[in-house]
């Protein structure tokens, strides 16, 4: 979950790590108005969170008041993902004098640290110039030390005053990258006139499944129990596949995010959904949908989705695969898709290129195939080659 | 219409077991019975039929009064 930039430096001023000195405007005048309390040049940022925002240009400079109240009004108007812009920030224009990034490295399996004495994207500092950027890893589990924090700022090259002024902010970062449940905490700090050092530029996103626990900050920081953050507003077909799910307690579908493509897939388990989407993608095929279906849906659940699946058009043929399931049942899956397909008038047979949803009850649910001609395959057949066998029946991109 | 399960009710023996019709509408977990219009009587429902488990707990609780056929082994 995204936070806005001006929520995150919310959160770091909470924690002692001012920002640079700004406001958030909530229309043009307003930035008209604050650019000009500020005086000088001033940066006005967009509070968007869609990426296609940020690629559209959601931060611009200005020289003076009224040109910060032209550059508003065109921030204003950015579609972020089919809202609009949350505000604009604008702030005093600082020089970044370094950049801090936090997160969790998937391999070591730990929270990671890591710096450079470059302003922005620590990503795309370490794509450029590996050689400037510096890491750490910590826990997750015991308190952070100073020490580590000490660690990272000595090799970044910062000695005496600069690594004393750094080394605190560090620390506080770490704790509340810890604290809030952040996946991803990125900062670039400026120094003020008078030395300090402030919050440039904030990105920050929260786990998830982390929103209940951190009910109290999110309602501190104004943010509704129903605002999704989604990076844009969910299509007609995403909102009824979460009615679907809703409106029948048993078994899990969704979430279920829409694409261009033309294999449907009725897909989960554990894990099972992002690695089937990729494998689709890797053999050249075009998924219409990314869809989560498990925890034993009923066999109605099954069909509903199958159908809204199947009636998107460019749908060809839907892949209904998973990763070993011990509580989703194969025969009720089978049944779900078979009786959608055949109440949509379609022949099983040719509508369902491939089913591998290998587990609890597949003796039973390879019977149903069977006796209505499904292709199907067990275990044995790996999830990348199900990936493929249904690609090659539905058409690679371009063909 | 159901595609995959058909559930046979022997309507004389679930009429002469006293309480048996009511014992089917609480077992099933998928909610494939209900009680009949005549006293004692019990039917399923026609939607839900496809739900069917096949946890065996209608055919427990009376051997001879329902049977759980799987059409897809005919
Ligand atoms: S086998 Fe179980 S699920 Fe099926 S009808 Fe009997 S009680 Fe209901």
């Amino acid at each position: 979950m995204r936070f806005y930039e001006s929520e995150a430096k919310k959160l770091l001023a909470k924690h002692g790590i001012a920002p640079v000195p700004g406001k958030l405007a909530i229309n043009a005048a307003d930035a008209e108005r604050i650019a000009s309390e500020l005086g000088g040049a001033v940066v006005l940022k967009a509070q968007v969170i869609s990426p296609a925002a940020f690629k559209a240009g959601a931060v611009r400079t200005a020289a003076n008041a009224s040109e910060a109240k032209q550059a508003a009004d065109a921030l204003l108007r950015l579609d972020d993902g089919g809202r609009r812009p949350q505000g604009i920030l604008v702030e005093q224009r600082i020089a970044g004098a370094c950049s801090i990034a936090f997160t969790y490295d998937g391999t070591r399996k730990r929270p990671v640290m890591a710096a450079s004495t470059s302003a922005g994207s620590i990503e795309r500092i370490a794509d450029e110039h590996p050689d400037r950027v510096v890491r750490r890893h910590f826990s997750a589990l015991l308190p952070f030390s100073d020490y580590l924090a000490k660690e990272l700022v000595n090799a970044l090259g910062w000695k005496g005053a600069e690594s004393t002024a750094l080394t605190p902010v560090v620390s506080r970062l770490a704790q509340l990258f810890l604290k809030y449940d952040l996946t991803q905490l990125e900062v670039t700090l400026g120094k003020l006139d008078d030395g300090k050092l402030a919050a440039v530029d904030c990105r920050a996103d929260m786990e998830v499944e982390g929103r209940r626990r951190q009910k109290a900050v999110l309602e501190e920081l104004g943010i509704r129990v129903d605002d999704s953050r989604a990076v844009r507003e969910p299509t007609p077909f995403e909102v009824e596949a979460a009615k679907i799910d809703v409106e029948d307690p048993r078994g899990v579908a969704g979430p279920v995010v829409e694409f261009d493509g033309n294999i449907g897939l009725v897909i989960g388990a554990g894990g099972g959904s992002l690695t089937l989407t990729d494998a689709v993608r890797r053999h050249g095929g075009r998924p219409a949908n990314y869809a989560a279906l498990g925890g034993n849906p009923s066999v109605k659940k099954a069909a509903r989705l199958t159908k809204l699946i199947l009636s998107k058009p460019g749908v060809e043929k839907i892949a209904v695969m998973s990763n070993v399931v011990s509580n989703t049942r194969a025969d009720l899956v089978a049944r779900g898709v078979i009786k959608a397909v055949t109440e949509l008038g379609f022949k099983p047979a040719e509508k369902i290129a491939i089913f591998r949803v290998p587990g609890a009850w597949e003796a039973d649910a390879f019977k149903i195939l069977e006796k209505y001609g499904v292709e199907y395959c067990d275990r044995t057949v790996s999830i990348s080659e199900a990936a493929k066998r249904a690609v090659d029946k539905i058409g690679k991109i371009g063909r | 219409m159901a595609m995959f399960i058909r559930v046979d009710i022997e309507d004389d023996v679930v009429r002469k077991t006293p309480g048996l019709a009511k014992k089917l509408v609480e077992v099933c977990p998928v909610n494939i019975f209900k009680l009949g219009s005549a006293e004692g009587t019990a039917e399923t429902v026609e939607e839900n039929v496809d739900e069917c488990t096949l946890c065996d707990l209608c055919m427990q609780a009376s051997p001879e009064g329902v049977r759980v056929v799987k059409l897809y082994e005919s």
